[in-house]
């Protein structure tokens, strides 16, 4: 089986506003917003890079932010690239 | 329409037509001292809902240039409430230029109190106190966020006080009160023209310091609230939010970015007046 590809929408066709905890994102392609908590921004900022399956994300991921706990990583970043599917702000390729 | 009023309120100019006299000979009572404006954004239109309803047992249905088609009309009796619940309507289905709140908002010294929560949490009646005690009355229904400025522009039409708040005013002037409109839909109302200094000076915007989600019948306590949950909260207190777009979201993101929130818990509306001028005070 070959692994999933994700895509996002280009970082200009969203808003992107910071408040205490969680970040709103006006997605201008749809007119919602989003209420999301990290790390759903720094996923969407590794997919501006481009496309990419889910080990090249993290590998993305790993070279920008420090992160602190590896375990269950791979199945956490699933589970929101998941939420990030449902939400409409990542889809596969 | 057989009879027609012009009222202002802050930037807005409404038209309110009516098939009978008595519902505007209200208004004009209401609103004395109200500027009239040259050209109406919106028109309230009190039909009655067959020609014959006119005359007999009158029942009043509220159009204009927004509708909910299933309104069920009121008596004739309660008029002055169908004009006052059509210039509502209008508001909240048609207002595109400002980011509608469903909040009462006051003012001193330039800083603004934005209160806002569900229907009985008390926001207007604190908002209509405060505006007897030393602030200005911005409006008790909706708040209008200029989304270019994130400035309030006062809408102070008349207030609307609503069963065990009608007693609080009792020391007011007589002439500000309306007729007590006892049986209506929400129970027992009687309205309130703000005072003289919220009237004249419904354009002078202000800026808002301070987010309030008061909540009455409750422990006094208050609490802050986090800025996620306010936006989340706010965005459902928006009738137009979804409408406005990304010109919405942006001064709906400002307004919670810029001003502390807090909820606050009262038990009567004294010490409610007590808690929100000390922590306006704290705050300052």
């Amino acid at each position: 089986m070959t692994a999933a590809i994700y895509i996002a929408d280009p970082p200009d066709t969203r808003r992107l506003i910071a408040l205490d905890g969680v970040a709103l994102i006006f997605h201008r392609l749809s007119g919602q917003t989003h209420i999301v908590a990290p790390p759903a921004p720094e996923i969407l900022d590794a997919l501006g890079e481009g496309e990419a399956d889910a080990e090249t994300l993290l590998a993305r991921l790993r070279r920008d932010h420090e992160i602190a706990d590896e375990e269950g990583l791979s199945e956490a970043l699933d589970a929101r690239l998941a939420e990030l599917e449902a939400a409409g702000l990542v889809r596969r390729a | 329409m057989r009879h027609e009023r012009r009222i202002q309120v802050g930037p807005v100019g409404f038209r309110i037509g009516s098939d009978w006299a008595a519902p505007l000979a209200a208004l004009d009572r209401l609103y004395a001292g109200y500027p009239e404006p040259a050209i109406a954004d919106f028109t309230v239109r009190l039909e009655a809902p067959r020609p014959w309803r006119r005359w007999l047992r009158p029942k009043v249905h509220i159009g204009g240039d927004y509708m909910l088609p299933d309104a069920a009309p009121l008596s004739l009796a309660h008029g002055l409430l169908a004009a006052e619940m059509g210039m509502n309507l209008q508001m909240a289905l048609g207002q595109r230029r400002y980011l509608l709140l469903h909040a009462s908002g006051v003012e001193k010294g330039g800083r603004a109190l934005l209160m806002t929560g569900l229907s009985g949490a008390g926001k207007s009646t604190l908002a209509a106190l405060l505006g007897e005690c030393g602030w200005r009355l911005l409006g008790d229904e909706f708040a209008l966020v200029d989304c270019d400025s994130g400035a309030l522009h006062p809408f102070p039409r008349a207030v609307s006080l609503k069963n065990a708040a009608v007693d609080l005013f009792d020391d007011v002037d007589p002439g500000r009160l309306g007729p007590l409109l006892a049986d209506t839909p929400k129970g027992t109302i009687r309205h309130l023209r703000p005072n003289d200094d919220a009237i004249a000076r419904m354009e002078e915007t202000a800026m808002p310091a301070l987010l309030l989600f008061p909540r009455f019948g409750h422990a006094a306590e208050i609490r802050e609230v986090g800025q996620g949950e306010a936006f989340v909260r706010l965005t459902q207190a928006s009738t137009n939010y979804v409408a406005l777009e990304e010109r919405g979201f942006e001064a709906l993101a400002r307004l919670i970015r810029t001003v502390p929130v807090r909820a606050v818990d009262y038990p009567d509306t004294e010490s409610a007046v007590e808690a929100v001028e000390r922590l306006c005070e704290d705050l300052a």
